[in-house]
């Protein structure tokens, strides 16, 4: 191999190029600087945010809009530590990263100098693997091997430490093309054995369902299950994380099961006699709404065999990819079968979850969703935050093409907007939208300005109820209505933050007031703001 | 229920914290752990004894086998495969007493590794459970001292945990 003499520092940004990384989003520091140094020769785009927690969720958003790993970039010490909340959330949601710190000098490591912080030590229950580089030549093969590890099988995030004296060691460089890490080995085909017997338990079903989740999002899995659902007739659910790969007015879709799910998901996970589970990790809040059942078959198809029999027993284990499974199990699949009595069933489930208009000053926000999503563009990214906002989102917002974005298994506050940043940075034509509660856009209203520096024209709902809500619905419940710091007196009026940073806003007190604020939202090319008044004591369970 | 898991892992820097790591934040509880180089100096081996249901169990193996620097998982089973421990004893020994502790140390294919005045240290290895025999054998002498490894394990015949 031809190599060519470089300090680390630039080597970095050439394994960047090497990987095709046209988009960085971080926050420099001293212990980084000699990478910006680099970085400064090239003309990778660099998304400066104003926190690096959101240079974390900025970096998910465009991973999950590009399906392949993202680059979020912070100094060593707090630079580093304010990212964890951002490397777990991308954990806990199976999202591809490559995250790079800066770290103190290679010999002053374990010595509590100034800014540094055992970032691997602490990052390690969060990340799928971790690197401190000591050894500059390791460099490459460290790059090649963390961009490898963080995009494949189970994805995730992959951190890489780096001293700031091995940054300006110089080395002999060149891009390793092949890869060979004999410990890692992920699964792409399922085992046939268990193709077949999950085919014969499908043949048998006489009331089979899909429940579909987030790892349909990687490769064709979301084309393939739908096509395995029309080959076989299956009725499909959703988990939160699988919104969007089934279109909802699909006939065979009945919605987003769990906690917060409707009736007709839930009654089908609690009367189907099959359930095929698509990279769905089966959490708690997934199937708190199951009821334990000794005649159901499970089958359970999962790239990581760690998920599969964690959190609900299974029947038919099949580890391997979604889109090379689903492939096996459509070519294996014999006469095409037929669910009407069991889809009969199941439509007599559908509810139409009926909106009361609210007092005057304000508007339900369900309603308020309705019409945003009437308006938005098939092929849409929504981006939801947590609590109240999130479900009102989920429950209401239709896909036709488009993608839903939330911290689903972390369900971390502050999500919505850098993700959404992300997600506009990896898809300038499609129409992003976050949407967050007054609580969440106070932990990261700081990015609009990220938006307007970068022109990443995203759009932003802020649903305020003057409440941490989804808190405040929890104790009006469980805690006999003594409502302890759930309260937000002395916030903002929202349109006037967005106006302080040259962003158009608009208030919604009314369903009329909707419709104006959200064409101008959608017909506006640059970022935009609705404030949408909710009622302060407004539930999402009812 | 005690398992005894045989993991060969990549001989990187951290590894150790990694898999201690991983037992304490999933809740698996360690008997004991040992670890070593195999004949391939970048390959070591981790002996764990862990408790736990099979349940658990399942999960340890699958979480183990989806840290990057573990190559192989192995979970041996106890009339198939042979574990020992080394023990280290050092205890209470006047010139009197001598022959007695040595007659127990035949017995028990004890070796002396120390003798002063008023000591005599054994080294033993054994089972686990042939171990604490001896050890109460050893009690009424006064026990000063015990250190012992983790245990280590290997399957009968041609079975064998390699890369
Ligand atoms: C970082 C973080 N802190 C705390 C929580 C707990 N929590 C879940 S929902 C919620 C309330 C969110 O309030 P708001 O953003 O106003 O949204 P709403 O529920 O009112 O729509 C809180 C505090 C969380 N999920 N994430």
């Amino acid at each position: 191999m031809n190599t060519t003499r470089m300090t680390v520092a630039k080597a970095m940004t050439e394994c960047l190029k090497a990987e095709g990384i046209s988009t960085v989003f971080g926050y420099p520091g001293a212990a980084i600087c000699p990478f910006y140094d680099e970085l400064y020769n090239t003309d990778i785009r660099h998304i400066l945010v104003r926190h690096e927690v959101n240079g974390g969720h900025a970096a998910s958003g465009y991973a999950r809009i590009s399906g392949k790993p993202a680059v979020a970039i912070a100094t060593s010490g707090p630079g580093a530590l304010n990212l964890i909340t951002a490397i777990a959330t991308a954990y806990m949601d199976s999202i591809p990263m490559v995250i790079i710190t800066g770290q103190v000098n290679t010999e002053q490591i374990g010595r509590d100098v100034f800014q540094e912080a055992d970032i691997t030590g602490s990052a390690e229950p969060f990340v799928k693997h971790s690197y401190l580089l000591k050894n500059p030549e390791d460099t490459a093969r460290v790059f090649k091997e963390a961009f490898y590890i963080a995009g494949s099988g189970r994805r995730g995030p992959v951190l890489i430490d780096i001293p700031y004296d091995v940054q300006k060691a110089e080395i002999d460089f060149a891009y390793p093309e092949t890869i060979d890490i004999r410990s890692y080995r992920p699964s792409t085909y399922g085992n046939g054995q268990q193709i077949k017997r999950a085919i014969t338990a499908m043949e048998q079903a006489v009331r089979p369902l899909i429940c579909a989740g987030g790892g349909l999002f990687t490769g064709d899995g979301a084309s393939l299950m739908r096509r395995f659902a029309e080959v076989n007739d299956i009725p499909v659910v959703s988990t939160m994380m699988g919104l969007g790969a089934m279109p909802t007015d699909n006939p065979r879709y009945y919605g987003m099961l769990g906690m917060h799910g409707c009736k007709s998901a839930n009654y089908a996970v609690n009367h189907c006699d099959t359930l095929i589970l698509l990279g769905a990790r089966v959490g708690d809040r997934a199937i708190s709404a199951m009821e334990a059942r000794s005649d159901l078959t499970v089958i359970h198809i999962d790239i990581d065999p760690a998920e599969i029999g964690k959190n609900l027993a299974v029947d038919i284990p099949i580890v391997g990819d979604l889109t090379a499974v689903l492939g096996q199990l459509i070519e294996a699949c014999g006469v095409p079968t037929e669910h009407s009595a069991w889809k009969n069933e199941l439509d007599a489930m559908r509810s139409d979850d009926k909106v009361t208009p609210a007092k005057d000053g304000y508007i339900n926000p369900k309603q308020f969703m309705r019409i945003l999503d009437k308006a938005l563009p098939d092929n849409s990214v929504v981006v939801a935050d947590v609590g109240q906002n999130q479900i009102w989102a989920a429950a209401n917002i239709t896909f036709h093409g488009g993608r839903f974005l939330t911290s689903g298994g972390m369900g971390t506050m502050g999500y919505s907007i850098p993700a959404a940043i992300g997600a506009k940075a990896a898809s300038p034509d499609k129409e992003v939208i976050a949407i967050c509660g007054d609580g969440s856009f106070q932990m990261q209203m700081m990015e609009l300005a990220t938006a307007i520096q970068h022109d990443i024209n995203i759009k932003v709902i802020v649903m305020r109820n003057n409440y941490l809500g989804m808190v405040r619905e929890l104790q009006e419940k469980g805690y006999d209505n003594r409502l302890t710091a759930v309260s937000l007196d002395g916030s903002p009026r929202y349109t006037k933050i967005a106006e302080a940073y040259g962003i158009e806003a608009a208030l919604v007190d009314s369903p009329e007031a909707a419709e104006t604020a959200v064409k101008q939202l959608i017909s506006s090319d640059r970022p935009f703001l609705i404030e949408v008044s909710v009622e302060e004591h407004e539930k999402t369970i009812l | 229920m005690k398992h005894t898991i045989s993991v060969l892992v990549e001989n990187n820097a951290g590894v150790l914290a990694r898999i201690a790591g991983l037992f304490a934040r999933r809740g698996f509880n360690i008997d004991s752990l040992a670890v070593g180089v195999t004949d391939d100096e970048r390959v070591s081996r981790i002996t764990i004894v862990a408790d736990g249901s099979d349940y658990t169990l399942e999960q340890i193996e699958k979480q183990l086998n989806k840290l990057i620097d573990v190559i192989k998982v192995k979970t041996l089973k106890n009339d198939t495969s042979i574990s020992r421990e080394l023990v280290l004893i050092k205890v209470g020994c006047s010139s009197r007493q001598r022959a007695e502790i040595m007659s127990i140390a035949e017995i028990a294919h004890a070796k002396i590794s120390d003798i002063s005045n008023t000591t005599i240290t054994l080294e033993l290895s054994d089972s686990k459970d042939n171990l604490a025999n001896y050890e109460e054998l050893l009690r009424p002498y006064g026990i000063k001292e015990i250190v012992r490894t983790g245990t280590i394990a290997i399957q009968k015949g041609e079975a064998a945990v390699r890369v």
